[in-house]
C-alpha cells in the first residue's frame, strides 16, 4: 500500500516520537497504566501505515471478493439495509403472534422466534420438567397446533423467520414447513434460519439433549434434506454469541465459533456430502459488545478467517460457500439492572459496531433485559435505533467505512492470528466436539476476570461500579401470566383427545425404527407433526433410541 | 485453622445460564469456603440430596429462567423434612422485586440481583455463618 522505503521512515519517526511520548508520561501519567481490548490485545496511542501487514491490499480486496474482510455483498447496505430483526416469544403462541405482527407493523423486517425452556429440551408442557418453565423465557410449542397460531397472517412466503431452535431444530423446521405448506407455500419459497447449533449448546448454553454424536446426524439429515427441498434456508446458525454471553474474549468468541463451524463442515462432508452443496446455507451468529473497536475488528476478522477455512482447509470453489453471512445481537450480559435507560446507549454503540462490521442481521436488546423479558415500549426503542442507524446517520451509504483505518486493521490481523492460534490448539486435541470442556475452562477464566476487574474497578460499568444513584426500578415491566402453564396444559390435552392417537403411534414407530438406520430422518419428522404427535413425543422416541448428554461439570 | 464453610452452588430447573453460579462458585472458594457445584438442570429433589450428602453449610441457587418462584421454595421444604433446616439457602438471577418477600417467605434468606458485587455474597455468608 505504501512503499517500503516510506515506511521505514515513519518506523523510525514514530520510534522517536514514542520515546519522547514516553518521558512526557514519566512527569504526567496517562488514565491508564495500561491500554488493552478486552481480548487482552495492547493497544497503542496511535496507529500508523507501519501497522499494517505487508499483504494487507490482499487482504483487504474489496467488497465481495475473497477473502470478504470488507463484506460479503459488493455494495452492501446500499442496495438494502441489514435484516432488523428482534428475537421475541412469550407466553403462549397467541399472545407471541401479537407481539410478531407489532414488530412488522412498525417495520421490522424479519421474524425471530424465541421459545420456551422445555419446548428447546424437547419437553411437552404437561412434562414434570416443564413446571414453572412454560411460555417464561418464550413461546410454547407442542405440536403443529401450537405452530399455526404463532405464524397466523403472517405470508412465510414473504417473511424470512429465524427459530433459536437447537437439539430438536429439526421438529421445530418440520412444523414450519407443515404449517407452510397449509398457507398454500411450497418449502422452496421458505427463507428462514434454524439455530441448530448442538456444539456451542454442550459448550455454553446448555439446551442439549442428545449426545454429540448423535446430534450431528441429526445435524447432518437437515443439511442432507435442506439442499435439495429448501435451498433458501439457512440450515444452522454456527453460535459465537452465547459463547461471548458466557464471558469469553472477542477473540474466544472467534475462535471457538469457527472451530465448531470447522466441526460442522467435517461431519457433513463425512457424511457424503459435497462441501459446495451445503456450504453457502451455513450462516453465523455473534455478539456485539462494549468494546467497539475491536468489536469492529471482530467482524471483519471472522469473515476473512472463515473465508481461508473453507478454501484452503476443505477445498470450497462456489465464493458462497467461503462467506460468512451473520446475524448479531448486542450483548445482552453488558446490560445494567441500575440505571436501565443508560442501556438504550450501550445498545446503540453496539449496534453501530455491527453494522460497521457488516452484520446480515441485527437484533437490538432493550433497556429492562437485566430486569425481566422486554415490554412494548423498550422493543420499540431497541428496534427505532437501528432505524436511526440505517436511515439516519449515514453509516450505510458506504461500505466498510473504517476498512483502512490503521487501527482496525492491525486490530483485524491480530484477532484473526489469535484465533487461528486457538483453532490449531483446538484442531490439535481432536477438534471441537473433543475439546468442550477445553473450551468451557477458557471461557471460565475470562468470564472470571471480567468480574474480578469490574469489582477492582479496572473496568467500569456506569451505574454499577462508577457513578452510581439510587434509582427507582422501572414500572411496566412485562410479566409473564403464570396462568399460561395451565392454560398450554389444557390445550395439549385437548389436541391429544382429539387426534387420531393409533396413528401417532404407528408413526413414531417408523420413527423409531428409522433412527437406527442411515435413513435421513426429516421426512418422518415432517410425517409425524402433520399428523399431530408432539415435540416431547418424537423427542421421547429420540431419547430412548439415542440417550441423553450427560455433561462434565467444570469448574 | 477454623474449618471452612462448604457451600453447594446449584442450577435448579432447566436454566442453562451458569455464568453467574460459576462466578460466585469461584469467587466463594477463592475466599477459603469449600465449594461444590451442581451442573445444570437439576431438580429441587436432587438438590436438597446433594445438600444433604455434601454435608454443606449453605445452598446457593441460580436463576434466571423465571422458574425461581417454583424452584427455590420447594428446596427449603425439602431440606426442612430431612430436618436439615439449619442450612442456609441463597438466591440469585433475575428475580423481579415482587417475587422477593415471598421467596424470603417461603426460607430463602437472601436473594442477590444482577449487579452483585462477589464480596457481598461472601460477606453475607462469613456474617451468617459467625466467620
Amino acid at each position: 500500500m505504501f512503499d517500503k522505503n516510506s515506511i521505514d521512515e515513519l518506523k523510525e519517526k514514530k520510534s522517536a516520537w514514542q520515546s519522547k511520548l514516553n518521558e512526557q508520561v514519566k512527569k504526567r501519567p496517562e488514565r491508564q497504566k495500561e491500554f488493552s481490548t478486552d481480548s487482552g490485545i495492547n493497544i497503542e496511542a496511535v496507529y500508523t501505515p507501519a501497522e499494517l501487514s505487508d499483504t494487507a491490499s490482499l487482504d483487504l480486496s474489496l467488497p465481495g471478493q475473497f477473502p470478504y474482510t470488507r463484506g460479503v455483498q459488493p455494495n452492501m447496505y446500499r442496495g438494502r439495509h441489514w435484516t432488523m430483526r428482534q428475537y421475541a416469544g412469550f407466553g403462549s403462541a397467541e399472545e407471541t403472534n401479537k407481539r410478531f405482527r407489532y414488530l412488522l407493523d412498525q417495520g421490522q423486517t424479519g421474524l425471530s422466534v424465541a421459545f420456551d425452556l422445555p419446548t428447546q429440551i424437547g419437553f411437552d408442557s404437561d412434562h414434570q420438567l416443564a413446571m414453572g418453565e412454560v411460555g417464561k423465557v418464550g413461546v410454547a410449542i407442542d405440536s403443529i397446533m401450537d405452530m399455526e397460531t404463532l405464524l397466523d397472517g403472517i405470508p412465510l412466503d414473504k417473511v424470512s423467520t429465524s427459530m433459536t431452535i437447537n437439539s430438536p431444530a429439526a421438529v421445530l423446521l418440520a412444523m414450519y414447513i407443515a404449517v407452510a405448506e397449509k398457507q398454500g407455500v411450497t418449502p422452496d419459497k421458505l427463507n428462514g434460519t434454524i439455530q441448530n447449533d448442538i456444539l456451542k449448546e454442550y459448550i455454553a448454553r446448555g439446551t442439549y439433549i442428545f449426545p454429540p454424536d448423535q446430534s450431528m446426524r441429526l445435524i447432518t439429515d437437515i443439511f442432507g434434506y435442506c439442499a435439495k427441498n429448501i435451498s433458501n434456508w439457512n440450515t444452522i446458525s454456527i453460535s459465537g454469541y452465547h459463547i461471548r454471553e458466557a464471558g469469553s474474549t472477542a477473540v474466544q468468541e472467534v475462535a471457538f465459533t469457527l472451530a465448531d463451524g470447522i466441526a460442522y463442515v467435517q461431519a457433513a462432508i463425512d457424511s457424503g456430502l459435497n462441501v459446495d452443496d451445503f456450504a453457502p446455507r451455513l450462516s453465523f451468529f455473534f455478539n456485539a459488545h462494549l468494546n467497539f473497536l475491536e468489536e469492529v475488528a471482530k467482524f471483519r476478522a471472522a469473515r476473512r478467517l472463515w473465508a481461508r477455512i473453507m478454501k484452503e482447509r476443505f477445498g470450497a470453489k462456489s465464493p458462497k460457500s467461503l462467506m460468512l453471512r451473520f446475524h448479531t445481537q448486542t450483548a445482552g450480559c453488558t446490560l445494567t439492572a441500575q440505571q436501565p435507560d443508560v442501556n438504550i446507549m450501550r445498545v446503540a454503540f453496539q449496534a453501530l459496531s455491527a453494522v460497521l462490521g457488516g452484520t446480515q442481521s441485527l437484533h437490538t436488546n432493550s433497556r429492562d433485559e437485566a430486569l425481566a423479558l422486554p415490554n412494548e415500549d423498550s422493543v420499540l426503542i431497541a428496534l427505532r435505533t437501528q432505524q436511526v442507524i440505517g436511515y439516519e446517520i449515514g453509516v450505510a451509504d458506504t461500505v466498510d467505512p473504517l476498512g483502512g483505518s490503521y487501527m482496525i486493521e492491525s486490530l483485524t490481523d491480530q484477532i484473526e492470528e489469535r484465533a487461528m492460534k486457538y483453532i490449531e490448539k483446538i484442531d490439535s486435541v481432536g477438534g471441537a466436539p473433543k475439546a468442550i470442556e477445553y473450551m468451557q475452562k477458557e471461557i471460565q477464566k475470562s468470564a472470571y476476570q471480567y468480574q474480578l476487574d469490574i469489582e477492582s474497578g479496572a473496568k467500569t460499568v456506569i451505574g454499577v461500579n462508577k457513578f452510581t444513584m439510587a434509582t427507582e426500578k422501572p414500572k411496566g415491566l412485562l410479566k409473564v401470566d403464570p396462568a399460561v402453564g395451565e392454560r398450554q396444559v389444557a390445550r395439549l390435552a385437548k389436541m391429544r383427545a382429539e387426534r387420531d392417537n393409533a396413528q401417532v403411534d404407528a408413526i413414531l414407530g417408523k420413527l423409531r425404527k428409522a433412527s437406527g438406520t442411515n435413513e435421513n430422518l426429516m421426512p418422518y419428522f415432517i410425517e409425524a407433526v402433520k399428523n399431530y404427535a408432539t415435540l416431547g413425543e418424537i423427542c421421547g422416541v429420540l431419547r430412548e433410541e439415542f440417550g441423553e448428554y450427560r455433561q462434565q461439570i467444570v469448574f | 485453622m477454623e474449618k471452612p464453610i462448604r457451600v453447594l452452588v446449584a442450577k435448579p430447573g432447566l436454566d442453562g445460564h451458569d455464568r453467574g453460579a460459576k462466578v460466585i462458585a469461584q469467587a466463594l472458594r477463592d475466599a477459603g469456603m469449600e465449594v461444590i457445584y451442581t451442573g445444570l438442570r437439576q431438580t429441587p429433589e436432587q438438590i436438597v440430596q446433594a445438600a444433604i450428602q455434601e454435608d454443606v453449610e449453605v445452598v446457593a441457587l441460580s436463576s434466571l429462567s423465571g422458574a425461581h418462584l417454583h424452584l427455590f421454595p420447594p428446596v427449603v421444604k425439602g431440606l426442612r423434612e430431612n430436618n436439615a433446616q439449619d442450612i442456609l439457602v441463597l438466591g440469585g438471577g433475575v428475580i423481579p422485586d415482587e417475587d422477593i418477600p415471598p421467596l424470603k417467605e417461603a426460607g430463602i434468606v437472601e436473594i442477590f440481583g444482577p449487579g452483585t458485587d462477589t464480596k457481598n455474597v461472601i460477606a453475607y455468608i462469613k456474617k451468617a455463618k459467625g466467620v
